[in-house]
């Protein structure tokens, strides 16, 4: 009798009244919504900012190739080809480099090796930009001058990627580097997505006779396809901003190329370099609606890359309701 | 029988032949397995404490004992399962068709081809279909032939039981079945690459009565073509469908006989109090 007052007194205690739920419910669907409205507020911001500029260029301004402030000739095109083909160079690069290292790090390395290496791994993206620039310039480019782009050439010259004159700094240098900069975040991502593979899946493989290299391609990576295709996504946002270590290396020249050997310039390097300088109020607009453009890239990235998911996931499920 | 048996592959080329029907010998009396004074460490514990036992070939093997007795890590000593798991270490050894498992020169991957496991929770694989998950051994060892691949699709879905509830849907991903057609599923993909010897390990404790029955059903019709050892904690299960039972006790075995004298009139005192529910 006794015991069974108990639990009725505490619930009276505690009148019914829900209010720290809700305020904690309202608290935190403010704060996500804040990132919401700050995304926003940036596009909204980068629009005002370049107004002038789209009435006066329109669809010229993203379509021609001319960037001659004097003659307040203003044409995007050559730094968005720049960001475009140095980030996608950098995730060929990157992402077979990321999945492998992740590969090695859950799947082969003994454990006592695993978290220091990943953990020097991660330290690569401690690295401040303008430092990874500077070893690009002293010591990448030389390096790639001398040695790596002449044997590019001599092996694939015969296609349109790999000649014309080596200077160096080239879109192929910015790209190097950029891969450099979004290796550790796709090798973390890659990692944390394949140690989530339950080991029953490894197991089933295994009690089927097949090799480490078996196991890895049949119920580690086809288990977890999607989650790198998001890693990859995640170094590509990245790669699309990479600014300062960029500039230092890709030439800052604002033109069209085939040969990656030759110079290009990204969205990300004309605002960094030219900002100081733009002394018109035109200049100023152009710059912005440069950030602009950089900004619906990105934005568009990722959300090809959720659609691209979405269908890749339905396909799936289509074939569990077929 | 360990004669009619090819010489185990020691190397990497696979040459298993899978063209060759399914053995049908009459019942061989030499055992399937020798076990002898095995023991097995995780880093400092004694998991398995000097076990000899020699599992007879073509026939059910059911181990019981109570949880944590080693019953589950003896199984994966059949195989060499227990390797994946860091920090392991055996002594004695394993002579399966006259080799010892354990010998320096033996490529577990080739012991595993020959000795098929099924695991406790179903582990389809989420990316493939049904005929894939099926298939997924045989495409390991290179069978590229259509015709043996379909072939061999439908007699080892037929064997687990299971052609007739999929055949109009192999093309539907393997997770897509309920729990006990996914086990069964998981029993004909250890099957389709025809190994000699099928290990169990608690097939059956995630699933419900009937498909339980099942796959009890399955495990007696598959004796004739298989060796089978099954882990269990379901003392019923053990003798329903085994012929001999081990009994283990904190990693040793401490009887091993016919299924029938074990549940009727065991020898020792600790197997008399386990499956008359005293302890365990």
């Amino acid at each position: 009798m006794a015991t069974a007052a108990v639990p009725t007194s505490v619930l009276q205690l505690r009148p019914a009244s829900r209010f720290g739920d809700r305020a904690f419910e309202w608290l935190t669907f403010a704060m996500s919504l804040g990132v919401v409205v700050l995304v926003i507020l940036v596009g909204w911001q980068l629009a005002r900012g370049s107004h002038l500029a789209i009435t006066k260029f329109g669809f010229h301004f993203l379509a021609t190739s001319t960037w001659d402030p004097v003659a307040e000739q203003y044409g995007a095109l050559p730094f968005i080809y720049g960001t475009v083909v140095s980030s996608l160079l950098a995730l060929i690069i990157a992402v077979p480099l990321s999945i492998a290292t992740a590969i090695y790090l859950t799947e082969l390395a003994p454990l006592w090796i695993r978290q220091p290496l990943a953990s020097g791994i991660e330290m690569l993206a401690a690295i401040p930009s303008v430092i990874l620039g500077l070893w690009g310039i002293f010591v990448m480019i030389p390096w790639l001058r001398a040695h790596a782009f002449p044997a590019l050439k001599a092996a694939l010259g015969w296609t349109p990627f790999f000649t014309g004159p080596i200077y160096g700094v080239s879109m192929l240098a910015g790209g190097i580097i950029i891969a450099i900069m979004i290796l550790p975040i796709i090798t973390s991502v890659a990692r944390e997505i394949m140690r989530s593979v339950p080991n029953l899946q490894r197991e089933a493989a295994y009690a089927l006779g097949a090799t480490k290299w078996e196991v890895t391609r049949i119920a580690v990576l086809s288990y977890a396809k999607n989650g790198l295709f998001g890693a990859a996504i995640l170094g590509l946002g990245r790669a699309l901003g990479e600014t300062m270590a960029v500039t230092m290396v890709i030439g800052n020249t604002p033109q069209i190329k085939a040969s990656l050997f030759a110079p290009g310039y990204t969205l990300a390097s004309v605002i960094a370099n030219e900002f100081t300088e733009a002394t018109t109020d035109m200049y100023l607009q152009a710059l912005f609606e440069i950030g602009l453009v950089l900004f619906g890239i990105t934005i568009l990235a990722n959300l090809l890359a959720q659609l691209l998911l979405k269908t890749m996931t339905r396909k799936m499920t289509t074939r569990v309701a077929q | 029988m360990i004669e009619t048996l090819p010489a185990m592959q020691t190397t990497r080329v696979r040459t298993v032949d899978f063209m060759q029907p399914l053995t049908d010998q009459p019942q061989p009396d030499a055992p399937a397995f020798g076990v002898k004074n095995l023991s097995m460490w995780y880093g400092a514990k004694e998991a398995i404490k000097n076990v000899t036992i020699d599992v007879p070939a073509k026939r059910v093997t059911a181990i019981i004992g109570p949880s944590g007795c080693g019953k589950s890590t003896f199984l994966r000593c059949l195989n060499r399962m227990h390797e994946l798991v860091p920090r392991t270490r055996v002594e004695g050894e394993v002579l399966f068709a006259g080799q010892n498992l354990y010998s320096p020169d033996v490529d577990p991957a080739m012991i595993r081809r020959r000795i098929g496991m099924v695991f406790q929770k179903s582990n389809p694989f989420p990316t493939m279909s049904i005929a894939e998950n099926v298939l997924v051994g045989l495409k390991l060892n290179g069978v590229r032939d259509r015709n043996l691949l379909n072939e061999r699709l439908e007699k080892s879905l037929r064997m687990a039981a299971l052609w007739s509830e999929v055949k109009d849907d192999l093309r539907k991903p393997g997770i897509s079945l309920s729990g006990g057609q996914q086990q069964r599923l998981c029993i004909a993909r250890a099957i389709a690459i025809e190994p000699e010897v099928l290990l169990m390990d608690e097939p059956a404790s995630a699933l419900d009565p009937i498909a339980t029955m099942k796959i009890e059903e399955l495990i007696t019709e598959l004796k004739a073509n298989y060796t089978i050892v099954i882990v269990t904690h379901n003392m019923q299960q053990a003798s329903r469908c085994s012929d001999f039972t081990a009994f283990f006790y904190m990693g040793a075995l401490i009887e091993f006989a016919n299924t029938a004298k074990i549940f009727s009139n065991p020898t020792r005192r600790q197997t008399e109090d386990y499956i008359t529910g005293r302890f365990g």
